[in-house]
């Protein structure tokens, strides 16, 4: 299954290394990653893919909340297709 | 085939949910209670409990597991049923309450927040199931917390049936009594309509019609704050603009709507029936569709050129949706429920929207006049005659119209009603003082319009 990670932040040092890393730690691959700074505010999207990832999708993204809540990033896991299907015929 | 990321668009949906409330209103499970007929209510009202209970059983947990999965909220699972005057017509009982209740028990264990279908169709004509169903309503309104009840009095190829609409302002007069001590909350759990539909999935109008399969998964979506954020990025720009745009729109809230039910479908294991194009709004600010109206250029919502504007609303919102979902039904258009929409709210506040111009915006979207709250003391015979005007405007245009009117107990016209919850809360609105007595005291039928003869 395909997800969009996205991440928003006030921009820090090392925000990317942490999040890829807890993707990393799960087996989650990422296929696409963008990433801006809109004033100090950081926005990071990553395409991943979940083949491999031992979790099950609710708990995962739990997971990623709470990590992320640990260094005030707000992460959040939603599957590919909503994005697909509000913007693609 | 392979996903191209877009960080535009996905940034936008993400934008749409998060900050413009972006949501699937609710998902509405249709269920046939035929079968649970029987000579005695309570016997019914037990098959009705066992078999809510067992075909709802995962809705809600599988509602919760597609908001979390695709990130959007789906802000209500329901269960609608068949009409229970038909379900109960084999019951040799007077009262049908007792139904009511295990419905609202059904609800409850099934973790539902409303069941609709405590209806009755009488548009020509009274049945002794639909008699006893409709007396039973003040009672089982009362006596329920989620139970909605909804009676169609007219259609387009049958006329109005004034005996029922006679008949219904005294119900709803008597409902607001027994729900006195909550400003008449029972009411707002009372639909009266013209042309119901068989697929609806907002409450509290919604009934499982006898033309549906045995269960179906309706779909209602919502999205007002994604239609006024779009449409303050083209201030000034011609109506082709703002036609466009709310197609634009409208379609990518649609098609999300088209992919929760798809979803909800297959996981359930039960027929996706219809997506219901709506935009519903809530009393939250930023979700409003008055808010929309004004966002074209009027001062305030209720002024001249509100009904025109609506017009455009309800039918972009239309057109955009269409090609976005496989099957649309329901009530499919703009909701203008005064008590649910803080921008209606304060309109009527502030004095520029009335009950006459809320009923000339009734003739071009969807439903009618609905959650208004009107004086304690408005006699039954005005609240027919109310009733009687909308069925009038649904029968002549095709379409389905809805009164949902609280005469809140010992309120008058100025005074807030509390409702609560999603309900909102409603200013009481002036009715007018002329008597309407004897117009309702002919009984009768209005005969179908001449248009009813299509063949």
């Amino acid at each position: 299954m395909k997800a969009i990670v996205s991440v928003f932040a006030r921009d820090a040092k090392g925000i990317t290394a942490y999040v890829t890393g807890l993707l990393a730690a799960r087996e989650i691959n990422i296929l696409d990653i963008s990433q801006t700074l809109m004033q100090e505010y950081f926005t990071m999207i990553m395409l991943v893919d979940l083949a491999d990832c031992p979790l099950p999708f609710d708990a995962l993204a739990r997971e990623l909340q709470e990590k992320g809540e640990e260094r005030a990033l707000a992460i959040h896991i939603q599957r590919q297709d909503i994005f697909d299907a509000m913007h693609r015929i | 085939m392979s996903y191209l990321m877009n960080t535009d668009e996905i940034l936008q949906t993400i934008r749409m949910i998060d900050q413009q409330h972006l949501d699937v209103r609710t998902i509405t499970l249709g269920l046939d209670l035929l079968d649970c007929a029987d000579e005695s209510a309570a016997r019914c009202a037990g098959k009705v409990y066992d078999k809510i209970c067992r075909r709802a059983e995962t809705l809600v947990a599988t509602g919760e597991s597609i908001e979390r999965e695709f990130g959007i909220p789906i802000v209500n699972k329901r269960v609608s049923v068949t009409p229970i005057a038909l379900v109960a017509a084999a019951c040799r009982d007077e009262s049908l309450t007792e139904i009511a209740l295990k419905m609202d028990a059904a609800a409850k264990a099934v973790g539902v927040n409303f069941i609709g279908g405590f209806s009755a169709l009488v548009h020509k004509g009274y049945s002794d199931g639909d008699r006893r169903l409709i007396a039973s309503i003040p009672e089982a309104l009362a006596a329920t917390e989620r139970v909605c009840a909804s009676v169609n009095v007219g259609s387009t190829r049958s006329g109005i049936n004034m005996d029922a609409v006679a008949r219904m302002g005294r119900v709803i007069k008597q409902t607001a009594q027994r729900t006195a001590e909550n400003d008449g909350l029972g009411c707002a759990k009372l639909v009266v309509f013209c042309n119901a539909v068989e697929d609806n999935p907002f409450m509290a109008g919604a009934f499982h019609g006898v033309g549906e399969a045995e269960c179906a998964v309706n779909v209602g979506v919502s999205g007002p704050g994604v239609v006024y954020e779009a449409l303050r990025e083209c201030a000034g720009a011609p109506f082709d603009v703002v036609a466009e745009t709310i197609k634009r729109t409208a379609f990518k809230v649609t098609r999300m709507g088209q992919l929760v039910a798809q979803e909800a479908s297959r996981r359930l294991g039960v027929p996706f029936g219809i997506v219901d194009l709506s935009l519903a709004p809530t009393p939250v600010k930023g979700d409003s569709v008055a808010r929309i109206l004004e966002a074209m250029g009027l001062e305030v919502c209720g002024t001249h050129g509100t009904t025109a504007a609506l017009a455009l609303l309800n039918d972009a919102v239309k057109k955009g949706g269409v090609m976005a979902s496989s099957h649309v039904g329901g009530l499919s258009g703009a909701f203008i429920p005064v008590s649910e929409d803080e921008g209606m709210i304060a309109a009527v506040r502030e004095g520029t929207l009335c009950i006459d111009k809320l009923e000339a915006m009734t003739c071009v979207c969807s439903v009618g006049l609905d959650m208004i709250a009107v004086p304690g003391e408005t006699s039954a015979e005005t609240l027919s005659a109310i009733l009687a005007d909308e069925a009038a405007i649904g029968m002549i245009n095709n379409k389905t119209t809805a009164v949902r009117l609280i005469p809140a107990p010992g309120k008058k016209a100025g005074d807030t009603v509390e409702i609560g919850g999603l309900f909102g809360s409603a200013p009481v609105m002036d009715v007018h003082a002329a008597s309407s007595a004897d117009f309702i005291a002919r009984g009768g039928r209005i005969p179908a319009p001449l248009h009813a003869l299509r063949n």
